[in-house]
């Protein structure tokens, strides 16, 4: 899943409970999981990945 | 104020009994309370019946060592038994701990007095302690400003002379931060060290015990208890010459305010004037740990929150919901990819510290913020005062390294300053030797140049 496909059904989840505040929250922490899985340090089934 | 070691010459020499100072702590607390919100609840009682059994027990020649009858307070997310647990929230409302968790037993058997149980940032999800259900704790150096967070209760007890010490608990810098703000010394041993069983969690991963204290000598002694056995003298400072230190840079030095970078460098320039060698090192993936620790930390802790979350949310306070809710989102394939982020980090830790003794950092990058603030302006930037709080804290809950802030001068409104030294891990008395020795340093750098 995509972080962008992941924020979309996050914030309808949020809304569907009647949690509208985490909407920023979420978009927040899509930023935050965005730079995650950016970091080098991740693994890559197709092996090691150049610098 | 007077110190543990203090208190124990004075109570061994029949100048001051348990129940003298214990009366002045409980006097302290009657007093001050209502302007810092520092307890939850006193323990009074509780307490006398201890310092009288204490001074008792040392009047017929049983000395159970230094922590014999010292009154002290506990973040009130440790069970005692008979008690309530509240973590500052009303989610817990008629808890009553059975038993005492294995700390607090230890804390007994040490000869420990209890005064209370301080008050918190609610379920210690918090860097201000402003979410709590029993309102905010005030910093003593200035009631309109936080004590720091979670553990800021405890922070203000001390500092206020409620309690000779403390304990509190750090998932991200809930003792380094609240001892920066309020002018101690706070410890947090090596992760998995300090027993937690008994403690209400926030990140199990992340989660370490230990004390906040006015000297580094007070903090091992609370320490060493916690652990439980016997008491142990403690240990000598390191020889200052030929001690190895290093400064980290970059992530640790790009986001401060100006008065506590100038107190930190002013620091390090009195460190090395006594002996020590200095060097400065960077900690490549450093830039990664605070989106490393927020994947770890909030599904940590929704896991705790689901159930009670579902059945009573309207119990949290409204921020601390909202942030355990963001925990529920996490994937399970990010939450992996945090924690092979944390073992790089740790390594890269374990490799900058095996060429020195410790690692120094200042403990937090702002000064205690006022109460009420939600952002904090930097070279000109509006910074969200939680993220800069934890900024140079987390790392160490992240890599399970010893960390431990000591004062470091205060700025020109005479609000404290730490320093932090990051020490190996597994051996959290070779960072309490280097700490006496900075201990000394800044000491006389007070004398010599005050800071500010």
């Amino acid at each position: 899943m995509t972080v962008e496909h992941w924020l979309q059904v996050a914030i309808a989840d949020a809304e569907k409970r009647g949690m509208p505040d985490l909407k920023p929250i979420l978009e927040a922490l899509a930023r935050a999981t965005a730079a995650l899985r950016a970091a080098d340090f991740n693994d890559d089934a197709r092996g090691p990945r150049r610098a | 104020m007077m110190t543990i070691v203090e208190f124990g010459r004075k109570l061994r020499a029949r100048e001051i009994t348990s129940s003298q100072a214990t009366e002045e702590c409980l006097g302290r607390i009657e007093a001050e309370n209502g302007r810092l919100n520092a307890f939850i609840f006193a323990m009074a009682d509780e307490a006398r019946q201890q310092a009288k059994a204490a001074d008792a027990e040392l009047a017929a020649g049983h000395d159970r060592g230094p922590l014999h009858g010292v009154p002290i307070s506990l973040k009130d997310l440790l069970d005692v038994r008979g008690v309530a647990t509240t973590a500052a929230s009303r989610v817990r409302e008629g808890h009553i701990a059975e038993r005492d968790c294995p700390v607090v037993t230890h804390l007994r058997q040490a000869g420990a007095v209890f005064v209370g149980k301080t008050n918190l940032h609610e379920f210690a999800f918090g860097t201000t302690n402003e979410d709590s259900a029993y309102g905010p704790a005030r910093n003593p150096h200035d009631v309109n400003r936080s004590p720091g967070g979670s553990s800021g209760g405890s922070a203000a007890s001390v500092a206020a002379g409620m309690a000779l010490a403390t304990i509190g608990t750090d998932t991200g810098g809930s003792i380094r931060i609240p001892a920066a703000a309020c002018g101690l010394v706070g410890l947090k041993p090596t992760f998995g060290e300090v027993s937690v069983e008994g403690v209400v969690p926030l990140s199990t991963t992340l989660d370490h015990v230990g004390p906040l204290a006015l000297s580094v000598t007070d903090a091992w002694l609370v320490y060493r208890a916690l652990l439980g056995g016997s008491p142990a003298t403690p240990p000598a400072p390191a020889p200052v010459n030929g001690l190895r230190l290093a400064v980290l840079r970059s992530y640790f030095s790009d986001l401060l305010d100006d008065e506590v970078r100038a107190g930190f460098e002013k620091g390090v320039a009195a460190i090395a004037r006594a002996g020590a060698r200095i060097d400065e090192v960077d900690i490549r993936h450093a830039p990664d740990v605070g989106t490393v620790y927020l994947h770890i930390c909030l599904p940590d802790a929704a896991a705790y929150h689901a159930a009670t979350l579902d059945a009573i949310p309207e119990k949290y306070t409204a921020n601390v919901r909202l942030r355990l809710e963001m925990g529920r989102y996490i994937l399970g394939e990010d939450y992996v990819r945090a924690l092979a982020g944390r073992d790089l980090l740790r390594r890269e830790v374990d490799a900058a510290l095996a060429q020195h003794d410790a690692l120094l950092t200042p403990t937090l990058p702002i000064p205690a913020p006022l109460i009420g603030a939600s952002t904090v302006t930097i070279g000109g930037k509006a910074e969200p005062i939680r993220n800069v709080m934890l900024r140079l804290t987390q790392p160490f809950n992240v890599t399970g390294h010893p960390a431990i802030t000591l004062p470091c001068g205060t700025t020109a409104a005479g609000l404290p300053c730490g320093m932090q030294l990051v020490g190996p891990r597994n051996d959290t008395d070779a960072l309490v030797r280097v700490a006496l020795t900075v201990e000394e340093a800044l000491a006389r750098r007070s004398v010599e140049a005050p800071l500010a």
